[in-house]
């Protein structure tokens, strides 16, 4: 019979039409959310998605995963009365490794030393450049420059970001990466707790 | 579009005639239609185009936004969202485009090469930035930005078009004879700009060597 | 089995032709140098006696040390097995000239075209020598060594001026012209007379089909397609000259997307190089990864983790099937329905997606393989997701877009019977992948030349005859289940164990040397070749990219068409501008 192929795919597009509203009726009845909740998207983004598989933003988000990189941004530690203690040494890999360049650091010496000061005097990041590799995270041997979640950062200008603009606390960064910051603390207090051991070690 | 985003946020009208009477301004009148749907020009160049693409299919759907009209013709087209690394072979036929988009029309430099030539910078053969030649409305960084990334670079033109004025628009301003114009380049022993013509020529006599 | 560097003793070449002749004795080095005014004997020679049916690449490479420039060829037989490299090597003072194998592989036209395009060869008794990614009247041949691109800083990344004293400028700031560009010295733009494109036209001119003699004499239309067309598949120009509704004669024009990944990578280290591998082959962007990665590896000479090699091919197979989905969508789209079928395989497409971008990061951008493995362990959540995706959702979902399309009287009387490339002809043109399977002739890298460990698992070569549209379509579908057969093996069969054989470092040792690795990507062969002086950049970095080569074939598809028909046949070719011009 001609018209039998047609028929066929008119049948998957019919099927497909009726989950639509199937689906929305079978969550009515277990009385469930299907829009706007952390459930309904997580639903959405599995292996049994069927019907709409829109998910609304920005009233609704897709769940991030925690290994997702956009743009970099450094770390600092919440120190007493409010200090923040950055992370970042400038001893220049991130900007050494970066593909396309776009990271500028400025390191400036000790005027009665002579010894490089371990805080960055400036960072500069042209987020118009860069091309989100996560290189600069992946090989900082500080922890101190991370990829952040937020994708937020359209302007009406050129994004060149100053160190400022750059730093967020480690409290930030445990919330959108917690299993690499338990990992990373972890580690951190291990090496603490081995330097700590070998000067008692050497002073006893 | 709820009507409260039509109405002025100050006047009080009773709930069961909300969906029926609005209080607004002409502006916000005008403004609401304009940002409500606007269409895009099917202008993918590169990788950023994908993303583009990814946004109108069902998960990320921009159809909400009134933003599904794709129109490949720039006679119908509102926003130029240049996705994707423009290089100068290219740039003729993006300023042609952009010459014959009638006004009001935006420009959206999605992606990092858009904006500033991105990782590509470096290249011979890449513009830095398509900000050089037409003026952008809106930078969505990023390499490629996410649909997600994107959609709000696009709320963020929705907010921008709620801000103009009708009476301050530049397509309504007195004495300009056409519409936002930009003059063709010439493809050269490199590109040439033809507003900076005087420029080119001053920097090459001082040229050192042959 | 690893696939190892060239081999060449399966071909005597020197006992051969003992006068033109000699063994590349480089270290590092491997094939034939060939005499210069002996090389078309040898190549014919090659081709007939010994087999070597298909030529895959032909580079260029500029010794400026040894006042050489070098042409490098790479040749396969279509039965399989390992290749033959052959270079012929002429004196770099202008001008430089190398006679054209044209004639025996008509696969060579883009390539010779490029390299006469970027680094100045001349190709004697090539018919159409024009430049195919700059310009005509583009000053320079931009990947000569002494020549200089605008933005130039420094020879070598990474720069000094980002690090100790490194106050943020544009680099626009630093050339006198204020922008990317560069004039010869007292350029007068307003003197300056445009080169037209007449020599386009003239050569379109040339090689339509003329009318034929006695019949009534009518006009031929050029229309120029693109490069901002919804149908080229991206920024793709196609200068057509039209007889009514039927294609005469045909030249594609590119190099609208040149990003200059070639200069970039000279000046990058190996290491960068891999995230701009990413955005070759955009839809694929763990393939891209997977052909630089062993290409280097082969350099380096060093393992990779058992562990990785499974988690790289599922990786790859995974992208493969995202890619096949893609095409789908996409064929559809241009063959004028209004894009349901791309949502539904745009549907599958964005939860493969989501599985990379748990693991790698990103969904496109992936940045996903190291030297010597990968960069991350898969975590055991993500591996039920691929297992859910692999056994469960996937092969339901194939089944009902073939059930959803295939048998559609619209699609079957728009595809069946339009021929695409017969057998003979794809080996000509040097076209591999699925438009090669289609037409008959089963050449799968995975199965001809196996690399990594693709010689572990039991698949098919996806293998059709009729070289027609419905074939090409076809195909797709069965390498889809393919990839789900592998993917099957690789979950079950993963170890676990390290990620990587070496410790992470950002400045890997590459040893001098050249190598050439091939990957089979979705969309043909995409393959790397890498010449390295022991440097921690390489010294030249060239990409033999699958579309660009699989296009040569798109004049002899295309002529005596109908335009309709065209881009239904652009689409069958399955091209990425982001590779075709890098």
């Amino acid at each position: 019979m001609y018209g039998k192929g047609i028929l066929k795919g008119l049948s998957v597009t019919w099927k497909r039409f009726w989950d639509t509203y199937i689906d929305d009726i079978a969550w009515l009845v277990r009385g469930k959310k299907r829009y706007n909740t952390v459930e309904g998207v997580a639903h959405r983004s599995s292996k049994n998605t069927r019907g709409i598989f829109t998910v609304q933003y920005p009233e609704e988000k897709l769940i991030t995963p925690e290994e997702f990189r956009y743009v970099p941004f450094l770390v600092y530690d919440e120190g007493a009365e409010g200090k923040k203690e950055v992370r970042c040494t400038s001893c220049g890999i991130c900007a050494k490794v970066c593909p396309p360049q776009c990271i500028w650091i400025v390191r400036t010496n000790d005027p009665t030393t002579g010894r490089p000061v371990p805080v960055p005097t400036n960072f500069y990041i042209d987020m118009d450049i860069c091309m989100n590799c996560g290189f600069c995270a992946e090989y900082c041997p500080f922890d101190a420059i991370k990829m952040d979640h937020d994708f937020d950062i359209a302007s009406y200008d050129r994004n060149v970001y100053d160190l400022e603009k750059l730093l967020k606390p480690a409290s930030y960064y445990a919330g959108i990466r917690p299993e690499n910051y338990t990992r990373e603390e972890e580690a951190r207090k291990a090496k603490e707790a081995a330097k700590a051991a070998k000067a008692e070690a050497s002073a006893g | 579009m709820e009507n409260e985003k039509l109405s002025l946020p100050n006047y009080n009208i009773p709930e069961d005639l909300e969906n029926v009477v609005a209080i607004t301004t002409i502006d916000r009148l005008y403004n609401w239609g304009r940002r409500s749907s606007v269409w895009p020009l099917m202008f993918g160049l590169a990788c950023c185009a994908i993303e583009m693409i990814a946004a109108q299919t069902a998960r990320y759907d921009m159809a909400r936004f009134g933003m599904e009209v794709m129109r490949p013709t720039p006679r119908q087209a509102d926003m130029m969202l240049v996705s994707g690394t423009v290089t100068k072979k290219m740039l003729p036929a993006i300023i042609r485009l952009y010459n014959q988009m009638p006004e009001p029309k935006y420009v959206v430099a999605m992606g990092a090469c858009a904006s500033s030539g991105g990782p590509f910078k470096e290249g011979y053969n890449v513009v830095a930035g398509i900000d050089k030649f037409l003026p952008v409305d809106v930078y969505i960084p990023g390499c490629p930005p996410t649909p997600q990334a994107l959609i709000a670079g696009l709320i963020k033109l929705q907010e921008k078009i709620d801000k103009q004025s009708i009476k301050k628009v530049r397509w309504y301003e007195k004495g300009r004879q056409d519409a936002n114009y930009v003059p063709m380049p010439i493809l050269g022993p490199d590109l040439i700009d033809v507003r900076r013509n005087a420029e080119i020529k001053q920097a090459a006599a001082v040229k050192e060597g042959a | 089995m690893m696939a190892t560097a060239l081999q060449t003793q399966t071909v005597d070449l020197v006992a051969r032709f003992p006068n033109s002749v000699a063994a590349d004795a480089r270290p590092g080095y491997s094939g034939f140098i060939v005499k210069k005014e002996n090389l078309v004997e040898v190549a014919t020679a090659l081709r007939d006696e010994f087999g070597f049916d298909l030529l895959t690449a032909v580079t260029g490479v500029d010794y400026l040390a040894e006042n050489k420039m070098e042409v490098v060829y790479h040749a396969y037989k279509t039965t399989g097995g390992p290749g033959l490299a052959f270079k012929v090597q002429v004196d770099r003072t202008d001008p430089v000239e190398v006679p054209s194998l044209i004639n025996i592989w008509p696969g060579v036209d883009f390539q010779e075209r490029e390299a006469w395009d970027l680094l100045g060869i001349k190709f004697t008794g090539h018919p159409d020598l024009r430049r195919i990614l700059m310009w005509e009247g583009y000053d320079g041949h931009p990947l000569r060594k002494d020549w200089k691109e605008p933005f130039f800083e420094e020879e070598a990344k990474p720069f000094k001026s980002r690090w100790p004293d490194g106050q943020h400028t544009f680099a626009e700031n630093k050339n006198p012209f204020r922008d990317n560009l560069n004039f010869p010295k007292d350029f007068d733009p307003e003197k300056y007379e445009v080169v037209k494109e007449d020599d386009l036209y003239a050569s379109l001119e040339r090689h339509s089909r003329k009318n034929e003699e006695g019949s009534l004499s009518t006009d031929h239309i050029v229309v120029n397609m693109g490069p901002h067309h919804p149908s080229t598949h991206g920024v793709l120009r196609v200068a057509v000259t039209l007889d009514g509704e039927t294609i005469v004669g045909l030249k594609p024009v590119m190099g609208y997307l040149h990003r200059n990944h070639d200069k970039i990578g000279e000046r990058n280290t190996y290491l960068q190089i891999i995230p701009y591998t990413d955005r070759l082959d955009y839809f694929n962007s763990m393939s891209n990864n997977f052909g630089y990665v062993t290409t280097v590896e082969k350099l380096m000479k060093i393992p990779v983790a058992e562990r990785a090699e499974y988690i790289r091919v599922i990786m790859a197979e995974l992208s493969r099937i995202q890619n096949h989905l893609i095409f789908i969508g996409m064929l559809m789209n241009d063959l004028g329905t209004m894009y349901t079928p791309s949502l539904y395989a745009f549907e599958e497409r964005e939860l493969i997606l989501d599985i990379f971008e748990a693991v790698a990061g990103a969904r496109m951008m992936c940045n996903y393989f190291r030297f010597g493995g990968v960069v991350r362990d898969v975590p055991e959540s993500v591996m039920q997701k691929i297992k859910d995706l692999v056994f469960d959702r996937l092969p339901a979902k194939t089944d009902e877009m073939e059930r959803f399309l295939n048998e559609n009287e619209i699609l079957v009387a728009r595809l069946k019977g339009i021929h695409v490339l017969n057998a003979e002809d794809a080996v000509k043109y040097s076209v591999t992948g699925p438009v090669l399977r289609a037409a008959g002739v089963p050449y799968d890298l995975r199965r001809a030349d196996p690399y990594s460990i693709y010689d572990r698992f039991d698949f098919d070569v996806a293998v059709r005859t009729n070289g027609d549209m419905m074939d090409n379509y076809l195909i797709r579908f069965d390498e889809i289940r393919q990839s789900l057969r592998i993917l099957e093996q690789a979950i079950r069969q993963i170890p676990q164990g390290p990620i990587n054989s070496q410790k992470p470092q950002y400045q890997v040792r590459v040893p001098a040397g050249e190598a050439y690795g091939r990957v089979e990507s979705p969309k043909g062969e995409l393959a790397f070749y890498v010449v390295s002086n022991g440097k921690p950049n390489p010294y030249r970095y060239h990409v033999r990219p699958a579309s660009f080569v699989n296009l040569t074939a798109l004049e002899s598809m295309c002529v005596g068409m109908k335009i309709a028909d065209f881009v239904a046949l652009l689409a069958m070719l399955d091209i990425v501008m982001g590779e075709l011009d890098r």
